[in-house]
C-alpha cells in the first residue's frame, strides 16, 4: 500500500477536483442524513459510509453511465458517485412521493437505470450475483461495458460471493469485485468473522487477478479501478479490488459502538480521505484551500436544497401501494 | 396439430422463443452440452450457440442472480434450477431480489426472467427431490407461478412466461415427462392467470393443478352419478379467481386437490376465498385433499400413500356430495 501521488496516475487538476467534489457530496449527504436521522426526521435505519468515500469516488471515476454497479446497505456513496440524484435519494430517505422508489424502499434500495445503478441491497451479498448478470449482459452486448459489485468484508463470509467469483472467472465476465474492507461485519471485527482477512487471497483461489489498495487514497483506488476496468473492457475477465478503508460511524445510526474503543474511531479520522486529498490538491495542483472551501459551500447548498425539496414533497400515496408489483407498460 | 411428449413440448417452446427473440438466453446446470438432465434443452446449444446457451456451475444463487442481472440489463434469461427443491438455496435471489425489482425501483427496472424447475413428485425421488413447493413461491408478491399439466399447457405457459416482463416461476411435472398430447402447429400462448375447465359439471367444482391434475382427471372419469366440474388452475399465482368462483356459484361445492402438504398450502387460499365469496351458494363445507403433514417419502408404496390417488379423490368427492347441511 504505497502512497500514489496524483500526478503519477494521470489525474489532471480538473479530475482531481472532481474526485474531491464527489467525495464531498457523499460526506455532506451522509452527514446531513445522520443529523436528520438523529433529529427524528428520517424513519427506519440508515447506514453511513463516512470515512469510506474514496472507494466510491475512485471506482466510479473509472466508469461511464452505461456501466453497471450493485451496492449494499451502506451504498449512498456508490450511488452518488455513479450519478444518482441527491434530491430523489434524499426524498427516498424521507419516504416521500418524489423519492427514487416513491418512498417504498428507503435508504437501502436506491436504483437508477439512467446511470446503471442496478440497485443498493439490504441483503449482505445479495447484489453480487446481479452484478455478475450485468457482466454477462455486457459480454453479450459487446459494447465494452463493465459491471461492478461493491460489497464489504462482511459479505466475504457469504457463500454467494464465492459462487460469483467462480462464475465470473469461469465465463471471463467484465466484472470488477470491489471489497470495501472496513474491518467490521456489522458489529463484529474481522478477527472474529474471517479466517483469512486477506481478501485478495480468495481471488487467487479462483485464478482471478486481485489488488489490495489503500481505500482512503482516492488516487490509489482510481488507479486500481482503471486497471481492472481496462482488463474487463478488453475481454480479459474479472478482477477483485480489496480497498482497506475506515468506517467512522456505527453499523447503523444510533449504534452505541460498545464493541470498539473511542481511540480507534479517533485514529480513523487521521486517515480522512477528504483531508488527504485536499493536501494532494494543494501540493500537486496548487489548488488553494479557499477554492475547496467554496466547493464545500456549494455542495452544502445542493444537499440543503435536496432536503428542502424532500420536506416539501407530499407523502407517498398509500392508494398506490400495489403499483409496480408487476411491471407496467411494454418493455 | 402434432402429438408430442410433455418434455418435447417444453423443448419446442424454448426453441421457438429463442428463435423469435434473440434476447432470450438459457442457462443452468447441464442445459447446454448435455441438453438438460431430462432433455428439455436438447439442441439449443447447437441452434443458438454458447453465448446464449450456457452450462453453469452448481451455484443456484449465483445463476438465478446472474439471470436477474442480465434481465435488468435488457435480456430475457430462462434459468433452469433443476429440481424445485433446489430453489431453496437460491431463495434470496428469488424472494428478496427478482420478485421485488419492479416494486423496489417503482418500475425503473423490471426482471423479465423465467426460472424453470422440475417437480419430481411421484417419481420416487425422496424428501429432497420431490417437494411441491408452489405455496412458498406463490406467497411472494411480484412472482408469478405457473404449472402446466399437459404438453400443450407446458409449452404455452412457458412461452407466455418468457414474454412476460416480470419474473415467472415455471414448474414442470417429471411424472408427466413422457405423456403425449397434441400441441398446435402455430404459435400458441397459454395466458398467465387463466385456468382451464377440463370438464364441465353441476354438482361439485374440483380445482387442481400440476402433478395432481392427471390423477384428478382419472378420478372424475370414474364417477358416473356425480357431475364434477374439473378445473386445472395452470397458473398458481395470480390464480384465476373468476373462473373458480363462477363455477362454485353454480355447483355449490368445492374440493381442492393438490400434491403439496395440505397445511398452509395453496388450497387454503382458494378455500378461504371461496368461503368468503360464495357463502350464500355453498351447500357443503369446502374441502382440501393433499399430502399429509410429513416430508415426501421415497419408497413407492409410501409415496403412493402420501399423494392423493384417484380412489382418494373419488371418496372425497362423494363425501362432499353426501354432506348435508343441518336444518337451522
Amino acid at each position: 500500500m504505497t502512497a500514489v501521488r496524483s500526478q503519477d496516475v494521470g489525474v489532471d487538476r480538473e479530475l482531481a477536483i472532481d474526485l474531491y467534489r464527489t467525495m464531498r457530496r457523499i460526506r455532506q449527504f451522509e452527514t446531513t442524513a445522520g443529523e436528520l436521522f438523529a433529529a427524528g426526521e428520517l424513519p427506519g435505519f440508515i447506514h453511513l459510509s463516512i470515512g469510506q468515500e474514496a472507494v466510491a469516488a475512485g471506482v466510479c471515476a473509472a466508469l461511464d453511465d452505461a456501466d453497471y454497479i450493485t451496492t449494499t446497505h451502506r451504498g449512498h456513496g456508490h450511488c452518488i458517485a455513479k450519478g444518482g440524484r441527491l434530491r430523489e435519494m434524499m426524498a427516498e430517505l424521507y419516504g416521500r412521493e418524489g423519492g427514487y422508489a416513491l418512498g417504498r424502499s428507503g435508504s437501502m434500495h436506491i436504483a437508477d437505470n439512467t446511470v446503471g445503478i442496478l440497485g443498493a441491497n439490504a441483503i449482505v451479498g445479495g447484489g453480487i450475483p446481479m452484478a455478475v448478470g450485468g457482466g454477462y449482459a455486457a459480454q453479450l452486448a459487446g459494447r465494452g461495458q463493465v459491471s461492478v459489485a461493491f460489497f464489504g468484508d462482511g459479505a466475504v463470509a457469504e457463500g454467494v460471493l464465492h459462487e460469483c467469483l467462480n462464475l465470473a472467472e469461469l465465463w471471463q465476465l467484465p466484472v470488477v469485485f470491489v471489497c470495501e474492507h472496513n474491518g467490521y461485519a456489522e458489529m463484529t471485527p474481522v478477527s472474529k468473522h474471517l479466517a483469512n482477512a486477506e481478501v485478495t487471497d480468495l481471488a487467487a483461489a479462483y485464478g482471478m487477478p486481485a489488488e489490495k489498495v489503500d481505500g482512503n487514497d482516492v488516487a490509489a483506488v482510481l488507479t486500481a479501478a482503471r486497471a481492472a476496468t481496462a482488463r474487463a473492457r478488453s475481454g480479459a475477465g474479472p478482477t477483485l479490488i480489496e480497498a482497506r478503508t475506515t468506517r467512522w460511524r456505527g453499523h447503523f445510526e444510533g449504534d452505541p459502538q460498545k464493541y470498539r474503543a473511542r481511540e480507534e474511531i479517533t485514529a480513523m479520522t487521521e486517515r480522512d480521505p477528504l483531508t488527504h486529498w485536499r493536501d494532494v490538491l494543494h501540493a500537486a495542483h496548487g489548488v488553494p484551500p479557499a477554492e475547496l472551501d467554496q466547493v464545500d459551500a456549494d455542495i452544502a447548498d445542493l444537499v440543503g436544497a435536496a432536503v428542502e425539496a424532500a420536506r416539501a414533497m407530499p407523502l407517498s400515496d398509500p392508494g398506490g401501494l400495489s403499483r409496480h408489483v408487476y411491471p407496467e407498460g411494454a418493455r | 396439430m402434432t402429438t408430442v411428449k410433455y418434455w418435447q413440448a417444453i423443448n419446442r417452446a424454448l426453441h421457438e422463443e429463442m428463435a423469435r427473440d434473440d434476447r432470450v438466453l438459457v442457462i443452468g446446470e447441464d442445459v447446454a452440452d448435455p441438453g438438460g438432465p431430462f432433455g428439455a434443452t436438447k439442441g439449443l446449444l447447437e441452434a443458438f450457440g454458447p453465448d446464449r446457451v450456457r452450462d453453469t456451475p452448481i451455484s443456484e444463487a449465483a445463476i438465478v442472480g446472474a439471470a436477474l442481472g442480465a434481465a435488468m440489463a435488457g435480456y430475457r434469461p430462462v434459468v433452469e434450477v433443476m429440481f424445485l427443491d433446489f430453489v431453496t438455496v437460491a431463495m434470496d435471489q428469488v424472494v428478496n431480489q427478482a420478485a421485488k425489482v419492479s416494486y423496489m425501483s417503482a418500475g425503473n427496472f423490471a426482471a423479465p426472467m423465467v426460472i424453470r424447475s422440475i417437480c419430481a413428485s411421484g417419481r420416487r425421488t425422496g424428501p429432497q427431490h420431490s417437494q411441491n413447493l408452489e405455496a412458498w413461491l406463490a406467497h411472494v408478491p411480484g412472482l408469478k407461478v405457473v404449472w402446466g399439466s399437459t404438453p400443450a399447457d407446458a409449452r404455452g405457459l412457458l412461452k407466455a412466461a418468457i414474454r412476460d416482463d416480470g419474473p415467472v416461476y415455471v414448474i414442470e411435472s417429471l411424472v408427466e415427462w413422457s405423456t403425449r398430447g397434441e400441441v398446435a402447429d402455430e404459435d400458441e400462448i397459454v395466458p398467465i392467470g387463466v385456468a382451464a375447465v377440463r370438464r364441465e359439471g353441476t354438482d361439485l367444482t374440483l380445482v387442481t393443478w400440476g402433478g395432481a391434475a392427471p390423477r384428478a382427471a382419472r378420478a372424475v372419469a370414474q364417477l358416473e352419478d356425480v357431475s364434477v366440474e374439473l378445473i386445472d388452475l395452470r397458473t398458481i399465482s395470480p390464480w384465476d379467481r373468476e373462473t373458480v368462483l363462477a363455477s362454485v356459484r353454480r355447483t355449490g361445492r368445492l374440493l381442492v386437490v393438490h400434491d403439496a402438504v395440505v397445511d398452509f398450502g395453496v388450497g387454503a387460499e382458494i378455500a378461504a376465498t371461496v368461503a368468503t365469496e360464495c357463502f350464500d351458494e355453498l351447500v357443503a363445507p369446502v374441502r382440501r385433499l393433499g399430502a399429509p403433514y410429513a416430508p415426501a417419502p421415497f419408497a413407492p408404496h409410501l409415496e403412493a400413500a402420501y399423494l392423493p390417488q384417484p380412489e382418494d379423490i373419488v371418496s372425497a368427492v362423494l363425501e362432499t356430495i353426501r354432506t348435508v347441511r343441518k336444518a337451522s
